[in-house]
C-alpha cells in the first residue's frame, strides 16, 4: 500500500507547483481591472443574460448512456486480467454479457436517442 | 532500506544518497519515502514542462512547413526558445477576472486540470526501472485519473458564466465521455494478453523486437491500435475531433475567459495530455522501452512516444473539423461496435492460442 504514498504526493506536488507559479505571477504582473475589461468576452457585444441557464438535455443523454458503458468496462478489467486462468466458460459469459448490452446500445440507436438534434 | 517499493533502479544511487543524506539530518524515517515521492514529482514536472515547450515549438514549425511557412524564426536557431519566450510573457499577462465569474470554481478548474495530466505520471514507464511507482493498476489507474481533465473543462465553462467558454465545456464533456468507452476497450483487448495491469509488466510481456509487440502480436492489433489513436485524439480533445475549442465558432472554448498564467495552465495541461495518449499507446501497442539492447531503454520510450504524437500533430494539420452530431455518431455507432467485436474476437483468439 505505500506505493500509493506516490499519487498523494503527485496531487501535493503538482497543486503546489501550479499555486506557486500563480503567486509568482501575482508578484511580476500589472493589475489594472476596469468595468469594461472584466465584463464577458461575447466578441465586444455586451452580454445579454447570464450563462447559467438551462441547457440542452442531449448532452445529459449521452451522459447516462455512457454510464451504463462505463460500468460495463469496469466489469470487463477484472475480466480481461484473469481472462487467462478463466478459459471457455468466462469467454461465453463475457460475450453474452457484451451482446446483451450491444443489444441495449442498438436499441438506443433505432429509438433515435444517438441522433444529435 | 527495506521501505523501498520504487522501481527508481536506474537512478538508485542518487536516491539511496538523497535517503541516507536526508536520514543523517535526523528526519524521522517515515517522513523520508514522502519527502523522495514529492522530489519525484518535482522533478517529473521539470522533464514535463521540458517536453511541453518543445512540443509547442514543435507543433508550429510542423503546421509552419505543412503550409509552406517558416514559423517562428526569430529566437535563436530556427526558433527554438520561442516557447520559453512565450511562457514568461504570460507570466508577466495581468490575470483578467470577469466580475460575474464564479470565484471558486474559475480558479481551481486550472489547477484541477493540469494535477489530473501530472497524476498520470506517477505509473508511467519511461525506461527500464524509470518509473517513479509500478502501482498494479496502473493503466486503470492512469484512465481514472486523466478523466478528472472533463471535471475541470465543465468547471472552466461554468465558472467563466460565458455562452462560448459553456457550451465549449460541456461539448468536451460529451465528446471525452463518449470517446472514453471506445479507448478503454480497445485497450483491454492488450489487457487480455498481458493478464496484468501494472505498466511493467505490460511492457516486459512485450521483450524483444518489432513483431513481439502487441500490434502484431496478434491479428486484429492494428485495429485495436487504430481505434485506440483515434479514441485518444478525441480524448484530448485535438483536430479533428476539436470542437470543444473551435476556433472559428467558439473563440478557443473553454478558455476563452482564462487569461496569464491560468491560461498558461490549461495549455500545459493539453499538451502534457496529448503526451500522455501518445506514451500510452507507445507503451500499450509499441513495445514501450523495448528495442535493439544498445540504444538506452529510455531514447526507445521517448522515440515511439514523439513518433506517436507527430502522428497527431500530422492529423491536425491534414484533416478537417467534424461536426458535433458527426462526432457523436462515429463514436457511438461506429466506434464502439467495433471495438466490442475486436475485443470479443482477441478473447476468442486468446482463448484458442492463436497469437505468439
Amino acid at each position: 500500500m505505500s506505493e500509493y504514498v506516490a499519487v498523494l504526493m503527485f496531487i501535493l506536488a503538482g497543486a503546489g507547483i501550479v499555486l506557486v507559479t500563480f503567486f509568482m505571477a501575482r508578484m511580476l504582473r500589472p493589475h489594472n481591472p476596469y468595468p469594461q475589461k472584466d465584463i464577458n468576452y461575447e466578441c465586444a457585444e455586451l452580454p445579454v443574460g447570464s450563462s447559467w441557464i438551462q441547457f440542452n438535455n442531449r448532452f445529459y443523454i449521452f451522459a447516462l448512456i455512457f454510464v451504463i458503458f462505463d460500468v460495463e468496462v469496469i466489469f470487463l478489467f477484472p475480466w480481461a486480467v484473469a481472462f487467462g486462468q478463466l478459459g471457455l466458460f468466462a469467454l461465453v459469459e463475457m460475450v453474452v454479457f457484451i451482446l446483451i448490452l450491444l443489444f441495449g446500445l442498438f436499441y438506443a440507436w433505432k429509438k433515435g436517442v444517438l441522433k444529435w438534434v | 532500506m527495506s521501505f523501498w517499493p520504487i522501481a527508481v533502479l536506474e537512478l538508485y544511487p542518487v536516491f539511496s544518497w538523497l535517503h541516507d543524506l536526508l536520514a543523517s539530518i535526523g528526519l524521522p524515517s517515515a517522513w523520508l519515502q514522502p519527502l523522495i515521492y514529492l522530489l519525484l514529482g518535482a522533478m517529473i514536472f521539470g522533464i514535463l514542462s521540458l517536453i511541453a515547450l518543445f512540443l509547442v515549438w514543435w507543433e508550429r514549425k510542423i503546421a509552419a512547413h505543412i503550409q509552406q511557412r517558416f514559423g517562428p524564426m526569430r529566437h535563436g536557431w530556427h526558433g527554438w526558445y520561442q516557447t520559453i519566450m512565450d511562457a514568461v510573457k504570460l507570466l508577466q499577462k495581468e490575470d483578467i477576472r470577469v466580475v460575474t465569474r464564479d470565484k471558486v470554481v474559475f480558479f481551481w478548474a486550472p489547477v484541477i486540470c493540469f494535477v489530473a495530466a501530472f497524476l498520470a505520471y506517477v505509473v508511467m514507464p519511461w525506461g527500464d526501472g524509470l518509473i517513479v511507482a509500478d502501482l498494479n493498476i496502473g493503466i486503470l489507474y492512469i484512465l481514472a485519473v486523466t478523466t478528472f481533465t472533463v471535471i475541470s473543462l465543465l468547471m472552466a465553462g461554468w465558472g467563466s458564466n460565458n455562452k462560448y467558454a459553456l457550451l465549449g465545456g460541456m461539448r468536451s464533456a460529451a465528446q471525452v465521455v463518449s470517446y472514453e468507452v471506445p479507448m478503454v476497450v480497445s485497450i483491454l483487448t492488450v489487457i487480455i494478453f498481458v493478464g496484468s495491469l501494472s505498466m511493467v509488466d505490460i511492457v516486459k510481456s512485450q521483450s524483444g523486437l518489432l513483431f513481439n509487440w502487441y500490434i502484431f502480436r496478434f491479428p486484429f492489433g492494428p485495429i485495436a491500435f487504430i481505434t485506440y489513436l483515434i479514441a485518444a485524439t478525441a480524448e484530448v480533445n485535438r483536430t479533428p475531433f476539436d470542437i470543444p475549442e473551435a476556433e472559428q465558432e467558439l473563440v478557443s472554448g473553454y478558455n476563452v475567459e482564462y487569461s496569464g498564467m491560468k491560461f498558461a495552465m490549461f495549455f500545459l495541461a493539453e499538451f502534457v495530455n496529448m503526451f500522455t495518449v501518445s506514451a500510452i499507446a507507445a507503451t500499450l501497442f509499441l513495445g514501450g522501452w523495448n528495442g535493439w539492447e544498445f540504444i538506452p531503454s529510455w531514447i526507445w520510450f521517448l522515440f515511439k512516444t514523439l513518433l506517436i504524437v507527430l502522428l497527431l500533430m500530422l492529423f491536425r494539420w491534414t484533416y478537417p473539423r467534424l461536426r458535433v452530431d458527426q462526432l457523436m455518431e462515429f463514436a457511438w455507432k461506429f466506434l464502439i461496435p467495433v471495438t466490442f467485436a475486436n475485443l470479443i474476437v482477441a478473447g476468442i483468439f486468446k482463448y484458442l492460442g492463436w497469437y505468439w
